[in-house]
């Protein structure tokens, strides 16, 4: 079971209250891109065994959409922070960093 | 004008913790920059209740402010003054970016009363409902049993459960089933 702290009201929101969203940190490819960057944008996803950052929406809770860093293979949670960001804030990745020496994911490390 | 009447017009399911549909009540969501001291004066004035900070609900018997999101919050009246309040709010926040609407007859409201009060919910509720972290002004929003709900301590052996009137039915029997079950003992 999965507990994550939603950053907006505060609360440690149990799993069941969450809606995930998939992967955060998505960059939309825009008007004039190249059909590669276009699929890439639209299905070319990571799938890493190890550290991930994902989108989640505190559903039945306050509604807003926050991101979580967390690990796919333990489940172990290193944060949550807003999603008016483009990457993951520092404390977040010096969470990560303590407990995944050496870790990276897409442009991120 | 129609006869209103509330979701399951005032059952009652009486036993060491009853549970009580509470009638027609006046709800209004108000959508608003919460940190406007225009939006917080006029949802003071309406209540008499002190602007609820993060997570928080102030409420008496019939009046209270309760914090939804970071940019809402549900202001409860008397059943009979809401179309009065809905006026005073769009007056006072005339040229604000706003949304109030009237969401009385799409709720009801369940209060659960008794000496273990707190186990019926946290039996339902994904939701750390101990002593320690849950006392009386605290509110939270989530889920009891299948239903979307929200919830907050009046006193120590009152909670007042919010959900949507379509399920209004399913919540107070599992409320009831909930309190008839008996005490867990688990927070004593």
């Amino acid at each position: 079971m999965l507990t994550l702290h939603c950053p907006y009201c505060g609360v440690d929101a149990d799993e069941t209250d969450l809606h995930a969203g998939g992967e955060a940190h998505l960059k939309r490819a825009s008007t004039g891109s190249s059909d590669d960057a276009f699929e890439d944008y639209l299905f070319m996803r990571e799938n890493p065994k190890g550290v991930h950052f994902e989108r989640w929406r505190h559903a039945y809770g306050c509604g807003k959409w926050f991101l979580a860093a967390r690990c796919t293979a333990t489940l172990q949670v290193f944060g949550t922070y807003r999603a008016q960001t483009h990457e993951p804030p520092q404390d977040i990745k010096d969470a990560i960093s303590a407990q995944r020496p050496g870790w990276s994911w897409g442009n991120f490390r | 004008m129609s006869n209103a009447v509330s979701a399951l017009n005032g059952k009652v399911a009486a036993g060491e913790v009853t549970i009580r549909e509470a009638g027609l009540r006046g709800m209004i969501t108000l959508r608003a920059d919460l940190s406007d001291s225009k939006v917080k004066s006029i949802c003071t004035s309406l209540t008499g209740a002190a602007f609820p900070s993060s997570g928080q609900a102030n409420c008496d018997d019939a009046k209270g402010l309760c914090w939804m999101s970071p940019d809402e919050v549900l202001i409860l009246v008397p059943y009979d003054t809401v179309a009065d309040a809905l006026e005073q709010i769009a007056k006072a926040l005339k040229n604000k970016h706003h949304l109030a609407e009237n969401v009385s007859d799409a709720r009801a409201l369940i209060t659960v009363e008794g000496t273990f009060a707190r186990e019926v919910i946290a039996k339902l509720a994904p939701v750390d409902l101990h002593p320690d972290a849950f006392q009386p002004g605290d509110f939270r929003r989530s889920h009891i049993g299948q239903v979307a709900a929200a919830f907050w301590m009046r006193d120590q052996d009152t909670i007042a459960v919010i959900c949507f009137r379509s399920v209004a039915e399913y919540a107070f029997d599992l409320l009831a089933t909930s309190a008839k079950a008996g005490r867990v003992g688990f927070f004593a």
